[in-house]
């Protein structure tokens, strides 16, 4: 098996770090990702995040069948609690707040996961650049990490979102470009330590590239940090995006945005509370769903923090 | 019960259960031993055969929730510690019985001094001020041989080497005069060269304070020429029990004899082959019927006696030397050299 | 040890500076010409006379660099400007809001330690206890509730309901500004100020409670497992000292760490906090200056907060070495 085979590098996976069987496993030895399935499937708490998580998908996918109403259709009904024709009861325009919520799963949905992989992919760049190459590059680029820390992210954020303006994509970009701090941290600490390794050494020995060496061999070893991380990191958007309508910088009326739906809400909780509490329960689910499938994952992932 | 002056610690019938989610663990299975005051008695065995925790649970050091420890009786001087009250039982620790533990960079609290963390026996057990504390400590430093006390005592713990560390493991030990030291593998953790010299420390310690020293090692190099009296473990049962003499020369079980062979010795020509004992021990969720040892056993009669009949304790020679092998006689005229020609045979 | 302080203030300096820096850049690229917002607004066509004298007045007639220079001659002598809206001084705006924000972030910060460590503690201690349980569910979802959603809730539950239902004045609470801004000893109100002051601070706690919460029982559960505790049992110590004497500093050390580096997440919630409860400080006001593009006042606040946030995580690091001794500062580092 040489090290230049792809499939050397996805073995890899299972090489350090690692525990080969466990100490206390007699049983054969497993495919690795059978083996966090099964570890993830024991986490109750992660399971439930899993099917809430895929049951959001599906209304996302279909919302235009299970949605009754579309998402700036009026009717003559302001501000009414929630009954057998609006299930969410109508908001203070007469739209219908159960569909304007389904769709909601389509934007949030939309915003979490392509602010996330934004996000992931320039601190996967930056991190895996400063732990690889080192010296004066490792040193300008936490540098500049360390200037970007030092602004209060919502500062950045809300300035950010105020240059950019406010539509759904545009937020997308605010929270992908301003997110990528932490991950960049969590890249570079271990791509440090992965440099060190020998086989990283024998491969450098042995004049592969380095872009090679470093996507092809150390990068999937790292993947579990940015596994959890990134999950994790969804719900972050999420929220991220709820406080930014709330400030007025986020997506704009009539974007079916929860956290605008929640921001709109809050000015009639005393007769309407239905407003606030069906669009904000959206954002705790989905919130609350990637978290502990991101803990599930790490649990699963990493046997030894058990 | 017939009580003899000369019995410190009379251990009977011990039963001590994990409840884990695969099921029960039997860690220690019925073991009984007494340890004579001023003595050495070392208790051997692989890892997992039960040794540990044997001392752990006289102390009632494991987590209650998952532990339940069961015994006809823990005598500490005549009094059944598992009836005595937890303020009892604390009393004891430390001031009577005092334990060494295996790592001791994780044993000691790294965000205390070492003074702080001796003076604390002392601030316990005889309710020593701040400073008396600091002075005994410097006091005990000395005695275990750490050079500059009196500034060292100012240390946290991962400022010392780990032989170092170990002896200030034993100066907290020694603190309050205990009649009983358990040292659990108290120099598995040290480079060769100085786990003699932790042993000489704690020998010499012993003779100063005139206490008894509980033994637990997988090492049996460390037992020899140390002990007085020997217990060999082996899936949480005592297999052989007797004076080190008696075990060492008149070794009356296989087991023994495996691990007295897997032993280098001193006298060695070169020419004869260290033989270690095949296989791995048991697990104790699926304990081999009969003799446990039965399937690692170059002696044993299978299909027959040693997979059908658990072999008990019994009187093999001398005043007190125990085995529990069906053919424990037979093991009269067999030693480590005949066990050699046995292995290469098979 | 000194020179290792010295060192990091040093490393501070141009952090600060270019953090800065890149705000102005930032937010003068923002759309619309202040100086027509100063004349007149979003939608009229101002004078163009008033244009004139505004753009002189805040030297905006200049090319952004040299305006950049003057930024920074200015903000080194800690002249932070004058407010386009409103014509005050920002170091003034600066000193009113920044009492305020300190005092509530004071009262979260002793809600987020005493709670979220206490209960942290004692979930870990009475693991899969009811109280446990509860701990891990209302932890989990604090941190997943929006928190201007948690500040609406509040207000809902403590002051407007009971309101409406006619409870006795006593039990209701304050949901909207700051109050008689009656103090003793800086942060504790005396008078009426406790009934604005509780629900805002609790909420600006939430967040970092919640999260303490988690980490100390974590900790604590791996520290219950520490070799150091099972000797502390073997000396013949009673179980409240072998807890507090040797469980509670270990316990304690990443707890600290995430206090110092979760302070930038106070900051948002901060701003979020003081917006719900239109209470005067620093969050609410730089997010009413970027709406209302008062660029003097964002960037003087903001840069105190840079400020106090540098010196805070500064005094974290340095607190570590308290908790640790492990940790010796400057260690490879020149001496």
């Amino acid at each position: 098996m040489s090290l230049g085979d792809p499939q050397a590098a996805g073995s890899m996976v299972t090489g350090p770090g690692e525990p080969v069987g466990g100490g206390m496993d007699l049983g054969a030895v497993r495919p690795l990702r059978k083996d966090v399935w099964r570890r993830f499937r024991r986490n109750r708490m992660a399971m439930i995040g899993l099917v809430f998580l895929v049951f959001l998908v599906i209304v996302a996918v279909f919302a235009p069948l299970i949605a009754p109403y579309s998402i700036t259709q009026r009717v003559p009904l302001f501000r009414e609690g929630p009954s057998r024709d609006h299930l969410f009861g109508t908001d203070i325009i007469g739209r219908d707040l159960f569909s304007r919520v389904v769709y909601g799963a389509r934007v949030s949905l939309k915003i979490g996961i392509l602010a996330s992989v934004l996000s992931l992919a320039i601190g996967i760049l930056l991190g895996s650049t400063a732990g690889f190459f080192g010296g004066k590059l490792d040193t300008l680029i936490m540098r500049i990490t360390d200037i970007f820390l030092a602004i209060p992210y919502i500062v950045l954020a809300i300035a950010i979102a105020a240059i950019f303006g406010k539509s759904e994509n545009t937020i997308i970009l605010v929270i992908g470009l301003t997110g990528w701090l932490s991950i960049t941290r969590i890249v570079r600490a271990s791509f440090l330590s992965l440099t060190q390794q020998e086989y990283v050494e024998a491969a450098i020995a042995l004049g592969y590239s380095r872009t090679r060496i470093m996507f092809r061999h150390i990068l999937p070893n790292a993947l579990q940090p940015i596994i959890v991380y990134g999950t994790i990191s969804v719900g972050g958007v999420i929220l991220t995006e709820a406080a930014l309508s709330f400030l007025g910088v986020g997506p704009q009326d009539p974007t079916p945005a929860w956290g605008l739906m929640v921001a709109q809400g809050k000015g009639d909780l005393v007769n309407a509370s239905h407003l606030l509490f069906f669009p904000a329960a959206a954002i705790v689910l989905t919130v609350l769903s990637f978290v502990f499938i991101g803990d599930g994952l790490r649990d699963a992932l990493d046997p030894k923090l058990k | 019960m017939p009580t003899d002056d000369r019995v410190l610690l009379s251990v009977r019938d011990l039963h001590t259960t994990f409840k884990t989610d695969d099921g029960d663990v039997k860690a220690v299975d019925g073991v009984s031993f007494d340890v004579h005051r001023g003595e050495v008695f070392a208790i051997v065995g692989e890892s997992g055969s039960g040794k540990s925790v044997t001392s752990m649970s006289i102390l009632g050091l494991l987590p209650p929730d998952t532990a339940d420890i069961q015994a006809e009786g823990i005598l500490w001087k005549g009094e059944n510690l598992l009836e005595g009250s937890a303020g009892r039982l604390r009393e004891v620790r430390g001031k009577e019985i005092a334990m060494i533990f295996q790592d001791p960079l994780s044993a000691l609290n790294p965000v205390h001094t070492v003074g702080k963390q001796i003076g604390e026996m002392m601030r316990i057990h005889e309710g020593a001020s701040r400073k008396q504390a600091k002075a005994r400590a410097i006091e005990l430093l000395k005695l275990v041989g750490i050079p500059q006390a009196d500034r060292r005592v100012d240390m946290h713990p991962h400022e010392f080497s780990g032989g170092m560390r170990q002896r200030v493991m034993i100066a907290m030990a020694i603190a309050c005069n205990p009649d009983l030291l358990i040292a659990d593998e108290p120099t598995t953790a040290l480079d060769v060269t100085v786990q003699a010299q932790v042993l000489e420390v704690l020998l010499s310690i012993k003779d100063e304070i005139d206490s008894a020293i509980m033994l637990i090692t997988h090492d049996l190099g460390v037992v020899a020429g140390l002990a007085d009296r020997v217990m060999v473990m082996y899936a949480g049962r005592a297999v052989e029990l007797g004076t080190a003499d008696e075990v060492f020369y008149e070794t009356r079980h296989p087991y023994t004899l495996g691990l007295l062979a897997s032993l280098p010795r001193l006298d060695d020509s070169g020419r004869e082959k260290l033989i270690p004992i095949k296989g791995s021990p048991p697990s104790l969720l699926r304990r081999p019927s009969g003799c446990s040892f039965h399937p690692r056993c170059p002696f044993a009669r299978v299909p027959g006696i040693c997979n059908e009949t658990e072999p008990p304790l019994h009187l093999v020679g001398g005043m007190a030397h125990v085995s529990a092998c069906h053919f424990a006689e037979d093991m009269k005229n067999v030693g480590v050299a005949e066990l050699r020609e046995e292995e290469t045979l098979a | 040890m000194p020179s290792y302080v010295i060192r990091r203030i040093l490393l501070l300096i141009p952090t600060v500076f270019f953090a800065i820096s890149f705000l102005f850049f930032l937010f003068f690229t923002l759309p619309g010409d202040p100086a027509n917002l100063i004349a007149g607004g979003f939608n009229r066509t101002p004078d163009p006379g008033v244009v004139q004298r505004a753009k002189e007045r805040y030297d905006l007639d200049k090319p952004l660099p040299v305006q950049f220079v003057h930024y920074w001659e200015r903000t080194l002598k800690w002249d932070l400007g004058e407010s386009y809206k409103n014509r005050r001084s920002v170091n003034d705006i600066l000193g009113e809001h920044a009492v305020n924000s300190l005092r509530l972030g004071i009262w979260a910060i002793l809600i987020e330690v005493v709670v979220g460590i206490g209960v942290g503690l004692i979930a870990a201690l009475r693991r899969y206890s009811l109280s446990d349980k509860i701990t891990t569910v209302v932890t989990a979802g604090m941190s997943a509730l929006p928190v201007f959603v948690l500040g609406f809730v509040l207000q809902y539950a403590f002051a407007v309901y009971p309101h409406k239902h006619a409870w006795p004045e006593w039990l209701t609470l304050r949901t909207q500004g700051l109050g008689p801004d009656s103090w003793a000893f800086f942060f504790i109100p005396t008078g009426e100020q406790w009934r604005y002051l509780i629900l805002p601070a609790v909420t600006l706690a939430s967040v970092s409670t919640a999260l303490a919460a988690r980490m100390m029982r974590g900790s604590m559960l791996e520290v219950l497992r520490a070799d150091y505790m099972r000797t502390a049992r073997a000396k013949g110590l009673d179980e409240r000292s072998i807890i507090v004497k040797h469980g509670l500093r270990n316990a304690l050390i990443p707890v600290v760490t995430l206090i110092g580096i979760d302070f930038g997440t106070v900051i948002g919630v901060a701003v979020l906090t003081e917006t719900v409860f239109s209470w005067p400080g620093l969050g609410s006001e730089i997010a009413s200056s970027v709406t209302s593009r008062d660029l003097p006042v964002l960037l003087g606040l903001t840069l105190t907060v840079v400020l106090a946030y540098a010196i805070i995580n500064l005094l974290v690091d340095l607190s570590y070495a308290f908790f640790d001794p492990r940790i010796r500062l400057g260690e490879g580092g020149e001496k």
